[in-house]
């Protein structure tokens, strides 16, 4: 019986759970011995010109080994995202000018981890204030300007080189525009941003850090240090979850290095909670303009979206996302007539990166409430407009106006089926009865309807296995699990080959010498890659072990199968096993896998809330997901994957937004003002099976980590707008949190 | 998120912790749960030189009945009150509040003292003390004093204890069969306040609509005047001066706190007999 499919448990939970894991803050290792402790001193201000540094107090200051500046760090700024103007390179330490709260300034190294603070509390800067700008539209009319040299705010932009058709809309009996705003959120993994390092008498650099791919991470800071990279040896210990806001290196990593460089010894650095909410990289941050276009029969004719990004400060990875929010902008949809565009500028915040989803969550958000929009225009029901206006299944691979090409999909049955197990009709009827009787708690239903793009950055990725001669297998992976389930899912896929069980399979990550090649984990990509890739890997292993076998076992290739770790002759009791094989020669090969294009997971998702209507509190009653992600390899993982990314999805359309006042200043930035959820505030989750193979594959199989986010979020937005619909409500922004329900509530009754 | 540096003291007993006071003066400060204490210091918010832990004092945890009071140690942990049957048939409010508070860890540290102690006006102890019309008791070198909750308050985080006075007991009346109810307004489930309302016995006391916790003063009195609970309800926010901040505008707390009273006076209302 084939492994695949089935719901191994986890091999890696007995550590986790009883605290086992060595996330990089805990590690002892003898080369991080006596290390120095790196405290930063941030700037407190979101602008300014620093018109002075002091740090002579702190240098006397107990256990401080070194206090080092901008003027002395040795490293020249750099921009940190491919593309971004080179105004916009990032100094390692500001020097003349900090452009968030939360940049850091003054680096204070100590003996012991308690003496930093004491002393970068005594470091005195003198700031010069500047306005701060925090909105976009504000940060668009350039009136402050981050990077003078610049001239501008402006740093990226996509579709810009045309302008938009003014009669795109001609043909529509029916259009209706709408300003959307995906805020601002934070990653806050539990574990926060960490790295160590040390220099060895070889040259060579060892650095431990928190990310979710050590190659580029290796790759980043040789770069940044002015080093081969070779250089760098980067090892990642288990990281506490990433959320894409761990993608690559952030410049602390070359900092704490360049720091053992100077000093000659270990340094070690573990970011606060508070540093953490100021200093990681956030999310989302799109401000969108929508314009959608159709027949009162229902079919949509034309949509626009327009977008204006917020890269924070410097921009990083989140300069690029508005192309995927651009590719993915129809959706699901088959709509004959799609332009957009988007603009990036910079602001005086915390700098935008991936957060799960990453650019694709921004553009099913902004379709979504496009169709939702479009559908209480014309009295239509909200899943009858969508179900009339998806991508027929017959059409696939489909080329979107958005210019991606999805390899399969069955939008009309996900949507169904999500509406059937919500029991739709019902839950009207309901809606109905509550409206009719003036209930105070009304009763909201949405829909969403998503396709996004997993392997979207890498599409290819290196695998090897070996058997030891003991038995046991060492599984080597480019994937960089952070709590995914690899070492548990990436066994399975090689013991259905081998025969060999999982708990004899060692899977292995994150460290660059062991493993100079791989793209990590972001995007969703592991299992269709670097899955994959082990699958194929395994394969080939069986291949070479028949080779092998059959000059044993004197019998010919054809005659062998590989089953319980052995090669057996068919039909016969004579076999060898491969840890046998592996005492005569090293039974080991390395591949790679290279799917050439991404997948395009699909699903439906309907929310069912509770709104009281005397205080504007929502709760999600229900919810009900179809994620079509291909073939489950394992149930309990994928499960696990869709709840983490339905609770984010519900906590962003709900809870969760990063805010600044007008000076720049974050009062959001502790775990008691920021609004994460917890389970309290969510209901079971109702996961509907449906698994649609792509043909890019082998194992047909597709990527599940971002699909919750991004089929939750706007169900459950359209949801609370749902429940209101009766007092003439048609949208309200994220987070649809108490105060602003009870805003739109207060003010639709004005107009009535 | 590491404090500046502090000297640490174990109190044995409550004379040897106000000796202790007495000795430090103004550098000195109580260590009870931490729980309010120590996130401050973290944030180099608060950097007393002294602690002085009471923390451990079993002479100031305890629950009984004294006469027409319930008599409830300082150093009485949130979880103490929770679970408390004594209180859940003589004073039901006070566990129903303490059952509010932030999450099954923070109620296993923090203590009734220090929550009335610190004055954080959207804690949930100090309104249903104020609401049960409680009294605390205060001890130090100059003997001991009885002051009702309804005076104790100066302003935010501020109160008429000196610094030498450490509290000791926390009274409330038995309440028997008067009706009660607590409403909390949170965004999340371990969330301070953003309003509270705790009624019993035609009493409101409101959490986070000021500088300090209030009575619903005006409310009070139109329901001892017969009004009905919708029109009592509507005065609720009266005299209160409630802040503006992320999860709330000062506009948006007082309807909630109209709300919540209408509610938990119809909640009190069927819970009475
Ligand atoms: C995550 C979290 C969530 C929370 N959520 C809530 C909530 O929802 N509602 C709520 O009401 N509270 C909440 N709290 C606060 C919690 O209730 C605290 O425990 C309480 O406010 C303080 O009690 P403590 O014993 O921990 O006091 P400590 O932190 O030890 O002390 C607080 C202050 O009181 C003084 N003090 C303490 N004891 C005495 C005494 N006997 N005499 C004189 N002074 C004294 C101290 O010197 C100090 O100034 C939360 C706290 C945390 C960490």
């Amino acid at each position: 019986m084939s492994i695949l499919g089935t719901r191994v448990q986890r091999v890696e939970d007995p550590l986790f759970l009883t605290r086992g894991a060595v996330y990089t803050d805990d590690l002892v290792d003898e080369r991080l011995a006596g290390a120095l402790h790196l405290t930063l001193v941030r700037s407190p201000v979101a602008h300014a010109r620093i018109t002075s540094i002091d740090v002579s107090a702190a240098r006397e200051a107990p256990g401080v080994v070194a206090v080092v500046t901008g003027a002395e760090i040795g490293l020249e700024p750099v921009v940190l995202q491919g593309g971004a103007p080179k105004e916009t390179a990032r100094p390692f330490l500001a020097t003349d000018k900090v452009r968030f709260v939360g940049e850091p300034v003054v680096a204070v190294l100590t003996e012991e981890l308690y003496q930093g603070q004491d002393a970068a509390d005594l470091v005195e800067i003198d700031y010069d204030p500047l306005p701060a700008v925090v909105d976009p539209e504000e940060a668009l009319k350039g009136e402050v300007l981050l990077f003078e040299d610049l001239g501008t705010n402006v740093v990226g932009g996509f579709g810009l080189d045309k302008e938009f058709d003014e009669h795109l809309f001609d043909d529509c009996e029916v259009v209706v525009t709408q300003k959307l705003v995906n805020q601002r959120v934070a990653a806050a993994p539990l574990e926060t941003r960490a790295a160590a390092a040390v220099w060895g008498d070889d040259g060579r650099v060892t650095l431990w850090a928190s990310t979710q791919n050590a190659q580029s991470a290796r790759d980043a800071v040789a770069g940044w240090l002015g080093v081969e990279r070779d250089v760098v040896h980067l090892i990642t210990p288990d990281v506490g979850g990433g959320f894409g806001a761990k993608i690559g290196a952030d410049p602390e990593f070359a900092l704490v290095a360049q720091l053992a460089r100077i000093t000659g010894r270990a340094v070690r650095w573990s970011e606060t909670r508070s540093e953490n909410m100021t200093g990681m990289l956030q999310g989302r941050a799109q401000i969108q303009t929508i314009t959608i276009g159709g027949n009162r029969n229902g079919d949509v004719l034309a949509y626009r979206l327009d977008v204006l990004a917020d890269a924070g400060a410097y921009p990083r990875l989140g300069m690029f996302l508005p192309y995927f929010t651009r590719q993915m902008a129809p959706g699901v949809y088959d709509i004959p007539k799609v332009e957009s565009r988007a603009r990036t500028v910079v602001t005086t915040t915390t700098s935008i990166g991936a957060y799960r989803g990453a650019g694709r969550p921004e553009a099913t958000a902004a379709i979504e409430r496009a169709m939702d929009l479009f559908a209480a225009e014309i009295g239509m029901d909200p899943a009858e407009v969508r179900k009339r206006n998806v991508i027929a299944p017959d059409k696939f691979p489909f080329t979107t106006k958005g210019g991606a090409t999805y390899d399969s999909g069955e939008y009309a049955k996900a949507i169904d089926k999500a509406l059937e197990a919500a029991d739709y009709a019902g839950l009207r009827a309901e809606q109905a009865r509550r409206r009719e009787r003036g209930d105070t708690v009304a009763l909201g239903i949405g829909v969403s309807a998503y396709v996004e793009i997993t392997g979207g950055g890498a599409f290819a990725e290196n695998a090897s296995i070996e058997v030891h001669p003991d038995g046991t297998v060492t599984v080597l992976t480019g994937t960089s699990p952070h709590g995914q389930g690899h070492a548990t899912a990436w066994a399975m896929l090689a013991s259905e080959h081998l025969g060999v069980p999982v708990e004899k399979i060692t899977v292995k990550h994150g460290d660059t010498d062991l493993i100079p090649r791989g793209a990590g984990t972001m995007g969703s990509r592991s299992l269709q890659t670097g899955g994959v890739a082990v699958y194929q890997a395994a394969g080939e292993l069986v291949e070479l072990a028949k080779q092998r076998a059959a000059e044993v076992l004197e019998a010919s290739v054809e005659d062998l199968e590989v089953a319980e770790g052995a090669v057996n002759v068919r039909g016969t009791t004579t076999s060898i096993t491969l840890a046998a094989l592996a005492e005569k020669e090293p039974l080991k090969v390395q591949t790679k896998f290279d799917s050439g294009a991404p997948t395009f997971p699909f699903g439906a998702h309907v929310a069912v809330v509770e709104v009281d209507l005397e205080t504007g509190r929502a709760v999600v009653d229900r919810i009900v997901t179809v994620d079509d992600a291909g073939p489950v390899l394992n149930p309990l993982l994928a499960d696990g994957q869709r709840h983490g990314g339905i609770a984010q999805g519900i906590a962003q359309a709900l809870l969760e937004e990063v805010r600044y006042d007008d000076e720049g200043n974050p009062i959001t930035a502790t775990f008691a003002d920021y609004a994460f959820p917890s389970a309290a505030e969510l209901p079971s989750f109702t996961l509907v099976d449906m698994a649609t193979p792509t043909p890019l594959n082998p194992l047909g199989v597709k990527g599940i980590g971002e699909a919750g986010t991004i089929g939750a979020t706007p169900a459950v937005q359209s949801a609370v707008i749902d429940a209101l619909s009766h007092l003439g409500i048609r949208h309200i922004d994220m987070p649809l949190a108490p105060l602003r329900v009870w805003e739109a509530i207060q003010a639709a009754k004005g107009d009535a | 998120m590491i404090p500046v540096g502090f000297e640490y003291v174990r109190a044995t007993s409550v004379d040897e912790a106000i000796s202790l006071l007495v000795e430090h003066g103004e550098e000195a400060t109580l260590l009870a749960g931490g729980h309010s204490l120590l996130p401050v210091m973290k944030l180099r918010l608060a950097a007393p030189e002294v602690l002085i832990d009471i923390g451990r004092l079993s002479e100031l945890s305890y629950i009984r009945v004294e006469g027409d009071e319930i008599a409830i140690g300082a150093g009485t942990k949130h979880r103490a009150l929770e679970a408390s049957e004594l209180l859940a048939k003589e004073c039901p409010l006070l566990p129903a509040a303490a059952h509010t508070v932030g999450d099954p860890q923070v109620r296993h540290r923090g203590t009734i003292g220090g929550s009335l102690a610190h004055g954080d006006p959207a804690s949930d102890l100090p309104a249903a003390v104020l609401a049960l019309g409680g009294t605390i008791v205060l001890r130090s070198p100059r003997g001991q004093r009885t002051v009702p909750i309804t005076g104790f308050y100066t302003g935010v985080f501020s109160t008429v204890r000196d610094p030498d006075e450490v509290i000791v007991e926390v009274r409330v009346p038995r309440t028997g069969g008067a009706g009660w109810a607590y409403e909390k307004f949170v965004r999340r489930a371990n969330d301070w306040a953003i309003v509270a309302v705790a009624v019993v016995d035609g009493r409101i006391g409101l959490a986070n609509m000021g500088p300090t916790p209030l009575r619903a003063s005006a409310a009070e009195a139109a329901l001892a005047d017969g009004a009905s609970i919708e029109e009592a309800a509507a005065l609720a926010d009266q005299a209160t001066d409630p802040v503006s901040d992320v999860p709330a505008t000062a506009e948006y707390r007082r309807h909630l706190a109209r709300v919540l009273t209408k509610r938990a006076l119809t909640t009190a209302a069927g819970a009475a007999g």
